[in-house]
């Protein structure tokens, strides 16, 4: 896939973050201290505005200037960790023009490694982890044609079953069990990350 | 030269408020504050805590205290866009109590690892006893 790819699925990332703003922030609100919604809108809006003002050469210029721009400009835990998950995807592409379906998914593996690193997150801990571990693992395990369908809807299900998990990092763990019941924000905004990633891609040759 | 001070929370007024109380207690040891955004909202950042650190560097080392988990995250980010040799410990204490205790060992020439003992013991510390 040529840049464009990655360009048009972080504009869309963008406008849909910025539709479910209230909603992230509402998930937030009950188990975590509520800025996710106003926090990844800010991130993602000036990242995209970065991009428009003087755009990256490749795809991974695009994920550095998102990593770097979500680092300075989002105050919460979602700032370090997807800037973290950017940087490791921009580090994994450096220097590749075109990048392969496959190749993208490593790059995510290696943005998964450093999520979990920065957060000190395993899967089941009602984090973004329990979205991102199972999507990438299953995107890793095609040996051929990558089924986009079957991963947006692993996303939703995976996005669905932090629902029944008790938090055991980050804010939410001081509600114990308490934040059983709630979607994890982190997981419902990278499941909007994977979403739009593969619709895009659905249309994008090997 | 001694270890300085690196204290990092979510709220801008609340980190300059404990930097005011510390220089009170010891005026000689170096404290820096990164305290909310880049725009003094409430959160942290990396940027703004390298800065801080890096403000009041010293080779005897800085002790970096913090309020609240994702401050924790933005820490060791911005510990890791230091240059690798860099002589900074964050602490595990709480952050008002912690750094009175680091201030304290600071200020009569402790070594950075004393002064995170001290911080990381004020977790024991019964206020009511």
């Amino acid at each position: 896939m040529q840049k464009d790819v990655i360009k048009n699925w972080l504009f869309t990332v963008n406008e849909r973050i910025q539709e479910k703003k209230d909603f992230l922030s509402e998930l937030d609100r009950a188990i975590g201290d509520g800025d996710h919604g106003v926090n990844m809108s800010r991130g993602f809006a000036e990242a995209v505005q970065k991009i428009r003002d003087n755009e990256p050469a490749d795809i991974a210029g695009l994920m550095q200037t998102v990593a770097m721009t979500l680092i300075a400009k989002v105050g919460g835990a979602s700032g370090p960790l997807y800037g973290t998950a950017f940087l490791k995807a921009a580090a994994y592409l450096k220097g590749k023009a075109d990048v392969t379906v496959r190749e993208l998914g490593e790059a995510f593996k290696e943005s998964l490694i450093g999520i979990k690193q920065r957060g000190k997150a395993e899967l089941g801990q009602k984090t973004m982890v329990d979205v991102w571990e199972p999507v990438v693992e299953k995107w890793l395990s095609y040996d051929g044609a990558v089924d986009f369908d079957e991963l947006r809807a692993l996303a939703e299900a995976s996005l669905e079953k932090t629902k029944d998990l008790e938090a055991t990092k980050g804010r939410a763990a001081y509600l114990g069990k308490r934040s059983i019941g709630h979607l994890d924000p982190g997981a419902y905004s990278s499941y909007l990350l994977f979403d739009t990633l593969f619709n895009e891609l659905k249309g994008v040759k090997a | 030269m001694a270890v300085s001070l690196v204290l990092v929370s979510h709220s801008h007024e609340l980190v300059h408020g404990l930097k005011k109380l510390l220089e009170q207690v010891q005026p000689d040891v170096a404290i820096a504050v990164a305290g909310g955004t880049d725009e003094n909202d409430i959160g942290t950042s990396a940027l703004k805590i390298k800065d801080a650190i890096e403000s009041v560097y010293s080779e005897d080392g800085v002790a970096l205290l913090f309020d609240l988990g994702s401050a924790r995250l933005n820490a060791e980010m911005a510990v890791e866009m230091l240059d690798g040799n860099a002589n900074v410990t964050i602490c595990d204490a709480p952050l008002v109590e912690g750094a009175y205790a680091a201030v304290v060992q600071a200020g009569i020439g402790g070594s950075l690892g004393e002064v995170a003992d001290a911080a990381s013991q004020a977790k024991t510390f019964s206020k009511l006893s």
